[in-house]
């Protein structure tokens, strides 16, 4: 069947339908990890967003039962070149195709996807659309469609309910078997499964809030830390977030991954802009500017900390992209707090930063002596 | 600061052009840093040992002694033992072991000495692994039946048993019982020489994976890729189809052992790139590390090319300090070196084995890498990547079709699926097309079903191709089902071969679609000529007189589409009607950026790669006003076609670009220097077949293509390039026609009256009986055009006749068989510069053994050192003739016989020869420049030059000084009309240059190592000298021909060269060798007084000389081939005997007869000298 993607200038790729039939709407952007569809097909901080993957051969070792990062499949649409119809992993349960079908995401292959990132790269991030059926009417529906960046995606991608994640994965809150030292308090805000796995593999529990939690009401399990979860959207529409954060501030040591990055930056008065088109990939290098090493990252985002807006706010920009120089770490020494904007937790992408993990379970530790 | 590189020397399997290719990046990196360059390199073929690449160049033997010899005169402050591969490395760990560095304080940059040691050594490698955790295959060393009995309970089945100190492995296998274990043990034990055995975990069907890493100084770490290989574990990665990235890996599967990779390099502490190699299970998370080559590889070249990324020129930059973040992306001179390449296209590189030409060699394919070259293929897509690779491989089959497989019973092909060998792709593709299911195959091969289910989808297009044809048409639309062929990555010959189209009915829709376009407004006159034809044939006598014109330009669209009648008239002849469809769904590729970054951030580089996609990047490239030229390389690395016209191809480049011109190169060799991202204007990653240059030449509108220096390969589609519109600079196609066809090369010459040994190309044995008898035996039989030798055979009866005809028939099915004339005399080759008007003759080679051994496989010296001023002067002249003759512009070899003082030709090519770079380098002249001078219409008057013989003179003024060509030293031109009246005095030489050439019979079981008509070299080496004697001992140091320990020089020579050896034997022991000899010789020297050992031949008992030679009694070996085929078996085993166990082994008396000449020289090495390249061509320091 044949599906087009159309962007909001009107340009129209045509191509072969791929999962369900429908039309689909949300931000066009390119991610160029060669691998790790599935994780990405369900990282919330893609809600909102069609995803464009630059490798164009996908589905390669099929969607398997473990490497899901959350429940559902959160881009609005995925836009890939040639997708595998008969995967080959020993963990691999379906293809691509079914996958996608039957979880309803319109999707479309076939298409120059080279071209296309070469055009977001050069005219930035657009809004467009994924049809199987005719690209007038899809382009009728996006020019009546809310712009990426006046949608708040962080409420439809957090946890509804409070929850834990222990040492058998998610667990009710009061299901603690005492086995694990610390406990550490979750803002999810569009969390990966991933941060909580790598947290329980160093031994700490997380104890997951809905991003409307209050600070008193997460401060009365008193946890040993906190973590401020990436998600989507434009962090400078999170006020009350923001505003939770700000007096969180200095009561427990605060870690910041993405978006949780920009709402700390934000609670000491920081501000916020919009990327041409983002960082999303398993490739990002990022240099510590105190070791002065160089760290490949993993990355998901579209926007970034204006460097010039923490100047006598406290906090200490400690890490920069090696490529355009962007803030990818902050340090708040007074609060305790520190944040990173890139993905520690990879999934996908690089296990560079997994020692973020352990060195924040330490300063729970200290925080505690 | 001054730094040294030691270059990785002749190219042998296993340690090719890819070295050159680093080096080459790395000197040009260390320079851009400041640092001053000494290189010692004894390969002359390479770009790196030109003048200019580093500030001091010596091309001289790769061995402890002459290295300390040049860090004694240059005094380097510093050594990068990383980038010469194994030869490099080793011999910088000598030079440190020996305490040479540290005497003379060079410190070693890049990865520690200690570190290389810890990766190198199997043991501690193996300790470090266990130290940080990481997994190795386990494995045991067993001596005793006892301790293989105690293994026996806990060995993993399946396990490898290989006995140690056996020659070629024999004795090894796979136990996957106890019992398995206690048969096969037993057996090695008793088998190896030490009664020794190593038993390892099996890991045969695992995946293999390979990941190229990065670390500086700082300790940052990054992949540049990784790459999959098709074949699972049991084949040497260098041996296996690989693909890049990795196609079935998870992302935690992928950087689990990415992570595990940068554990390793940090672990060791390398700085610089290395390679890591692991099994992976394809059933679990479960991994070994199975290898880790310490240095830039194979393998790093290969990851260069498929992602970008510079990995040699970024390690040279590490190894001096730099780090990671401070070093520039070239590619997309916005970004640092410290990021980790994405891709968005795929890769397949496919080895090219030797195998044509060894037939009698063991193909089986296992951990002993037997490929000599490789071509690599870049596509969006894994299917088209395959097809794009298997064209470019230019061998038999240039599609997943193979007769040969297709004829095998059900069981043969299962083994042949079951079994590695350099033709497995086919066995599994034949599999595949019986209808065995995937897993049946995956099974029997351990192939990952990803890769078979590609190949099925491949076999489906073909099937319903043939389908097609079976049912004239009908079974589907055909237009369609070409078009899908097309986006698939089949070219048009496999489809128009696939629809069984007459070349006939091909050629028919070819020149009426030409025809029409070149009428182009006069189309109607077209139509109206053509409507009146009823039939096919008529239509066709219409269309072939508009047809007969002379060719059309290229472009306009070969898809246009024909006249109605055509078409209707076509469909009364499948064929016909299936050549229109083809025609007419022609896809034009679009061309792709390599960019390093999947599109991320804005290139310039202008490395592209073909691919059937809506957008191209090709074209966003800023105006540039230059004229268009095309160089076409020379492929994949085989026997006879090597880097020597990489080096040339490079050079026409740089010598197009001078001029002004926009050179574009197009070559599939991910080894090479052509292939290097900043070489030419724009690089075409394409195979070097008609229709992937056409494509390219539809985009990029060329003024016309250089074929003369990419070996057969290009020169092989001159005439068709030209017949389909894209003019050949230089040489017209007719005149390499004329040198290649038999009948117009003889008219050519004795219209001439340049002598040739009487001769005719026949079709038939009884033609080919009839022309023996004629010219008298012995008689030299080869197949016409092929390259390097093949099937080439000197007959020295009937029966043998009757033999070897078939075997020169089949090497070039449907081509003419040479019968000549066999001339043993000494051989001599020239290589000259043509404007067409004016040649010249930059020097004469003469060849050290006789006739009958193949030019690439005989010692050459520079200049001739027994040639008489007469035949030197007949060689000049015919020369001279002859390119005028051809209407040579450019590079003309022509090699040559001389018996009885007259000089016969054998052979003319009108393209660069192998000895062009060897040639180049010593006589100083730049032969590549001033050839793509005169290819594009410059004369070599107005270059400084004139017709003649050019002669070092470091007496002579310079003429050249402010000319654009300059030769690199003083000399002058014995002019071409002083041998015609017989002036010219060729002078005593100022330098002497030998070449020999390298073999690589170590890792190639089977292969007879003896010298005949047909090459075998696989590398070549050069030894430069103020006397012969020194230049001789250096080429034979450096070519591996050396006294091993101090023990016998055995002599076993036939009957003819017993005189010699006589003589040989005689001179040896003056200088004070010991000889042995086997029966006939040794009786041959007690005769003529001379004492020597008497070592028993095989058949005559035991012990025998096998065993002598076994026992390390041996030092050096002289065995001479036998006509008689007894003696030669036995012969052949002795031979093999000496490769494995590093003896060297003379086998042909010219080669031992000048190795006594360097004898004094070998016992007082001093008496070389040891000089940068360009001192040589001033002449010997005070005079000679």
């Amino acid at each position: 069947m044949k599906a087009y993607l159309v962007l909001s200038d009107g340009t129209v790729y045509e191509g072969e339908s791929l999962g369900a039939e429908g039309l689909t709407t949300g931000e066009v952007v390119f991610n160029t990890g060669m691998t790790g569809y599935q994780e990405i097909l369900t990282d919330p901080s893609y809600a909102g967003q069609i995803v464009l993957l630059t490798y164009p051969l996908i589905g390669n070792y099929g969607i398997n039962d473990d490497d899901f990062e959350s429940d559902s499949l959160k881009p609005t649409g995925l836009i890939v070149r040639d997708a595998c119809e008969s995967p080959s992993n020993w963990r691999s349960r379906k293809a691509l195709h079914p996958f996608l079908k039957e979880r309803g995401l319109v999707a479309i292959q076939g298409v120059d996807t080279r071209a296309i990132t070469k055009r977001i790269r050069s005219a930035g991030v657009t809004m467009g659309a994924i049809t199987t059926g005719s690209p007038e009417e899809a382009l009728d529906v996006l020019r009546r469609t809310k712009d990426y960046g006046e949608t708040d995606f962080v409420y439809s991608v957090t946890t509804p309910q409070p929850y834990a994640w222990g040492r058998s994965g998610k667990e009710a809150l009061d299901e603690d078997d005492g086995s694990f030292p610390r406990r550490l308090a979750v803002i999810d805000c569009g969390l990966k499964y991933n941060i909580l796995r790598r947290f329980a593999a160093v031994g700490c529990r997380s104890l997951v809030f809905p991003a409307t939690v209050n600070a008193d009401e997460l401060l009365a399990h008193d946890p040993d830390g906190i973590l401020l979860s990436p998600g989507p959207g434009d962090p400078a529409r999170l006020g009350p977030i923001v505003e939770t954060v700000r007096s969180l501030l200095g009561k427990r040591p605060i870690f910041g991954i993405c978006l949780g990055n920009q709402l700390l930056c934000q609670a000491i008065g920081g501000r916020t802009f919009k990327l041409k088109f983002g960082h999303r990939g398993s490739n990002h290098p990022v240099k510590d500017l105190r070791r002065g090493t160089v760290t490949i990252t993993s990355q998901n985002h579209g926007y970034a900390v204006d460097p010039d807006s923490l100047a006598g706010t406290g906090a200490v920009v400690t890490q920069i992209n090696v490529n355009d120089g962007t803030v990818e770490g902050i340090e708040i020494p007074d609060a305790m707090a520190s944040s990173i904007q890139y993905h520690p937790e990879a999934a996908p992408g690089p296990w560079d930063s997994r020692p973020y993990f352990v060195e924040f379970v330490e300063r729970m530790g200290e925080f505690r002596r | 600061m001054k730094v040294l590189v030691i270059g990785s020397g002749p190219i042998v399997i296993g340690q090719a052009a890819e070295f050159d290719y680093a080096g080459t990046q790395a000197c040009k990196s260390l320079r851009e840093e400041g640092c001053e360059v000494v290189l010692i390199n004894s390969n002359p073929a390479t770009i790196m040992t030109d003048q200019g690449m580093a500030d001091a160049l010596y091309i001289e033997p790769l061995t402890v002694e002459f290295c300390e010899r040049v860090i004694r005169r240059e005094k380097p402050d510093a050594l990068l033992p990383t980038l010469g591969g194994q030869t490099g490395l080793n011999l910088a760990t000598a030079l440190a072991d020996r305490g040479i560095l540290q005497e003379h304080g060079v410190r070693l940059l890049g990865t520690p000495l200690d570190s290389i040691r810890k990766a190198e050594d199997r043991e501690s490698f193996r300790e470090l692994m266990r130290e940080i955790k990481e997994p190795v295959p386990e494995s045991w060393i067993i001596t005793s039946r006892r301790e293989l009995k105690d293994l026996l309970e806990i060995a993993p089945y399946p396990c490898i048993i290989r006995p140690a100190y056996t020659l070629g492995g024999t004795g090894g296998g796979i136990a996957r019982t106890p019992e398995e274990l206690w048969e096969i043990g037993l057996k090695g034990l008793a088998l190896s020489m030490r009664s020794q055995i190593m038993v390892e975990r099996s890991l045969l069907g695992w995946k293999e994976i390979e990941y190229e890493v990065m670390r500086d100084s700082a300790g940052n770490c990054i992949t540049v890729c990784n790459m999959e290989n098709l074949d699972p574990m049991g084949v040497h990665t260098g041996d296996s189809i690989v693909v890049a990235p990795s196609q079935t890996l998870s992302d935690i599967e992928y950087h689990m052992l990415r992570t595990a990779s940068l554990k390793i390099i940090r672990a060791l502490g390398i700085e610089g790139g290395c390679n890591v190699q692991l099994a992976v299970n394809p059933d679990g998370f479960d991994y070994y590390i199975i290898e880790v080559n310490p240095r830039v590889s194979r393998s790093s070249a290969l990851a260069s090319k498929a992602t970008g990324y510079p990995i040699a020129r970024v390690a040279a930059k590490i190894a001096i300090g730099k780090t990671l973040d401070e070093i520039d992306n070239q590619v997309t001179g916005t970004t640092k070196a410290c990021f980790e390449p994405a891709l968005d296209y795929c890769v397949v590189k496919i080895p090219r084995w030797p195998f044509d030409k060894f037939a009698s060699g063991d193909r089986t394919l296992f951990t002993q890498m037997k490929a000599t070259g490789e071509v690599m293929a870049i596509d969006r897509t894994f299917e088209s990547a395959l097809m794009k690779a298997l064209r470019g491989l230019e061998i038999k089959h240039r599609d997943l079709r193979h007769p040969g497989m297709a004829a095998l019973t059900d069981e043969e092909l299962a083994r042949a699926i079951a079994h590695p060998t350099d033709e497995r792709l086919w066995a599994l593709a034949e599999g595949l097309r019986r209808g065995w299911s995937v897993e049946r195959v995956r099974d029997l091969s351990r192939v990952d079903p990803w890769f078979l289910r590609a190949i099925t989808k491949l076999l489906a297009i073909e099937r319903r191709l043939q389908l097609s044809a079976e049912s004239g048409g009908v079974s589907e639309d055909l237009g369609k089902l070409v078009h899908e062929a097309f986006l698939m990555g089949f070219p048009s010959p496999t489809i128009l071969s696939m629809l069984q189209v007459p070349a006939s009915d091909l050629e028919l829709v070819q020149k009426a679609i030409r025809a029409q376009q070149r009428l182009g407004s006069d189309h109607e006159a077209f139509v109206t000529a053509v409507e009146a034809s009823d039939t096919l044939e008529q239509f066709v006598r219409e269309v072939e007189e508009y047809a007969e014109q002379p060719a059309l330009p290229l472009g306009g669209g070969s898809g246009t589409v024909l006249d109605g009648k055509l078409e209707r008239l076509a469909a009364q002849r499948y064929g016909t009607r299936a050549a229109l469809e083809v025609e007419r769904q022609k896809v034009m590729p679009v061309f792709k950026m390599v960019d390093t970054c999947a599109g991320e951030f804005e290139s310039a580089t202008p490395y592209y790669y073909g691919t059937f996609e809506q957008e191209d990047d090709a074209k966003l490239r800023p105006t540039d006003t230059r004229p268009t030229v095309f160089v076409l390389g020379s492929g994949p690395i085989r026997i006879g076609q090597g880097i020597e016209f990489d080096y040339s191809c490079v050079h026409c480049v740089w010598a197009l670009q001078k001029m002004g011109y926009r050179a574009i190169l197009i070559n599939n060799n991910p080894e090479t220097v052509s292939t290097d991202f900043d070489t030419s204007d724009s690089l075409y990653f394409e195979p070097v077949t008609l229709e992937d240059v056409l494509d390219v030449a539809a985009h990029e509108n060329p003024i016309g293509a250089v074929v003369q220096f990419g070996g057969q390969t290009a020169i092989n589609l001159a005439t068709k390039l030209e017949r389909a519109g894209l003019p050949v600079l230089g040489t017209p196609p007719s005149a390499i026609d004329q040198a290649e066809d038999r009948d117009l090369f003889e008219r050519l010459l004795s219209d001439l009256g340049v002598p040739k040994p009487a001769g005719r190309a026949v079709r038939s044995l009884e033609e080919a009986i009839r022309v023996a008898r004629e010219v008298g035996y012995p008689v030299l039989v080869r197949p016409s055009f092929v390259l390097g030798g093949r099937a080439m055979e000197i007959v020295y009866s009937e029966d043998q006749l009757r033999l070897f005809y078939r075997e020169a028939e089949d090497a070039n099915p449907g081509q003419p068989v040479l019968v000549d004339q066999y001339i043993l005399g000494t051989e001599a080759e020239v290589d000259v510069v043509s404007d067409g008007t004016d040649t010249l003759v930059p020097g004469i080679m003469e060849h050290i053994e006789r006739a009958g051994v193949h030019s690439g496989d005989s010692m050459a010296v520079y200049p001739a050192v027994s040639l008489s001023q007469d035949v030197q002067r007949q060689m000049v002249l015919a020369a001279c003739k002859i390119a005028r003759a051809l209407g040579v512009r450019g590079v003309m070899n022509i090699q040559f016989v001389i018996r009885d003082g007259r000089a016969y030709v054998l052979e003319v090519n009108p393209r660069a020869s192998r000895t062009v770079p060897y040639l180049s380098k010593v006589t100083g002249i730049p032969m590549v420049d001033l050839a793509t001078r005169c290819i594009m219409g410059s004369k070599l008057a107005d270059l400084g030059y004139r017709s003649g013989l050019w002669v070092i003179d470091p007496s002579e003024e310079d003429r050249f000084a402010g000319t654009p060509c300059q030769p690199a030293c003083r000399g002058r031109i014995l002019p071409e009309e002083d041998f015609v009246s017989g002036a010219a005095v060729v002078p005593e030489p100022i330098l002497y240059a030998v070449k020999a050439p390298v073999f690589s019979f170590q890792k190639l079981a089977k292969v007879e190592p003896s010298l005949g008509p047909e090459m075998k070299s696989t590398g070549e080496i050069l030894g430069t000298d103020f006397t012969f004697e020194a230049a001789l001992y250096k080429a034979m140091v450096a070519s591996g021909i050396t006294f091993k320990g101090d023990g016998y020089v055995l002599l076993s020579v036939q009957d003819p060269d017993k005189p010699a050896a006589i003589d040989i034997a005689r001179e040896m022991i003056a200088q004070g060798f010991r000889i042995a000899a086997t029966g006939g010789t040794h009786d041959a020297l007690r005769e003529a007084g001379i004492p020597s050992h008497w070592v028993m031949k095989i058949h005559e008992g035991q012990p025998n000389l096998l065993d002598f030679i076994r026992e390390g009694q041996v030092s050096l070996m002289v065995n001479t081939p036998s006509a008689d085929a007894k003696a030669e078996a036995e012969g052949a085993r002795i031979r093999r005997a000496c490769i494995e166990t590093g003896i060297a082994c003379v086998t042909s008396i010219d080669t031992a007869k000048a190795l006594v000449r360097a004898l004094r020289v070998f016992c007082n090495p001093e008496a070389s000298s040891c000089l940068r390249m360009e001192q040589y061509l001033v002449g010997r320091p005070g005079g000679a």
